[in-house]
């Protein structure tokens, strides 16, 4: 089983790069980028998010099957939040 | 027969071991998706509030603690790291070494739970517990109140599931030390590792979302 596996080296170093990225995260915060700043904020996020979910959580080295039930719950998520906002976001057009 | 040609473990609805892991990989998967949805809601709930009122929400998340927030991301981070380590010593049949990894990441969480304490004692002194108490300088107090709503619930439910973690963690530590039950058995724990780096993406969006809306101003 360990051949699908991670490497301890692919580990540790996956998780240097995302103490990193907490790093510029904060750094980040305290210059005024304006609305980018949520942005950015939520761009590094997504980019550690990914870092866990290919190599902690293993997708990188899984079936396709898995990948398919791993996106379904964001799907859905983002499908609730498009969902919603559309409506929040235009009643000041009516 | 001697123990080098025992069978590897599995239920007789599977064909063998690797059909029996995949199912029960996408088993927690789809568990994994309803909390998805689960914690969802509560980011829904706070995008909504967000939207509508910028100001007071910039303004109440200056008000968090930020050096415990940091602290408690690099303290997650960290665990999920050891616990990838667990997940491969497991793969390698190391149970000692499974199990001390296991103690450090279930410390680690601990760890992340007392801080978030001492900072939870901080706000609640400071008066930033919604209800009676709740006192905040800003313009408008209703909707800064409204942030610290989403903000106690969302992480007081995302401290829950540290908690469920922490205990689930040492609880498997004790098993893989005394017993061998992980012994070519190493399924339970990569499922284990899953919710654990499920819970730590939940905390990365969590920190710059509630404790650095705006902190480029003050």
């Amino acid at each position: 089983m360990t051949s699908r596996a991670p490497t301890s080296l692919t580990n540790l170093i996956n998780g240097l790069v995302l103490l990193a990225l907490l790093a510029l995260t904060i750094a980040v915060a305290y210059i005024n980028l304006g609305p980018l700043n949520t942005v950015v904020a939520m761009a590094i996020s997504g980019a550690k998010a990914a870092l866990i979910l290919l190599f902690f959580m293993q997708l990188r080295y899984s079936k396709p099957s898995v990948w398919i039930f791993a996106a379904a719950g964001f799907f859905w998520l983002a499908i609730m939040i498009a969902m919603a906002l559309s409506d929040y976001l235009t009643r000041g057009w009516v | 027969m001697s123990a080098a040609t025992l069978p590897v473990r599995f239920e007789h609805q599977f064909d063998d071991p690797a059909q029996q892991r995949h199912a029960a990989t996408l088993g927690m998967w789809i568990f994994l998706a309803t909390e998805i949805l689960f914690f969802g809601a509560m980011f829904l709930g706070y995008t909504a509030y967000r939207v509508y009122y910028p100001q007071a929400f910039a303004e109440a998340s200056r008000h968090t603690l930020i050096a415990f927030g940091a602290t408690n991301t690099a303290v997650l981070l960290i665990s999920s790291t050891v616990m990838a380590f667990a997940v491969g010593a497991a793969g390698r049949n190391k149970s000692r070494p499974l199990a001390t990894l296991l103690f450090v990441a279930a410390a680690l969480g601990a760890t992340f739970l007392v801080i978030k304490g001492f900072e939870y004692s901080r706000e609640i002194h400071e008066g930033l517990l919604p209800g009676r108490h709740f006192r905040i300088d800003v313009a408008d107090r209703m909707h800064a109140e409204m942030f610290f709503y989403i903000y106690w619930v969302v992480t007081g439910v995302h401290a829950l599931h540290v908690t469920i973690g922490v205990i689930l963690i040492a609880f498997f530590g004790f098993r893989a030390w005394f017993t061998d039950a992980f012994r070519d058995h190493d399924t339970p724990i990569e499922l284990l590792g899953l919710y654990w780096h499920f819970v730590d993406i939940v905390w990365v969006f969590l920190f710059p979302l509630l404790y650095m809306i705006d902190r480029h101003t003050s």
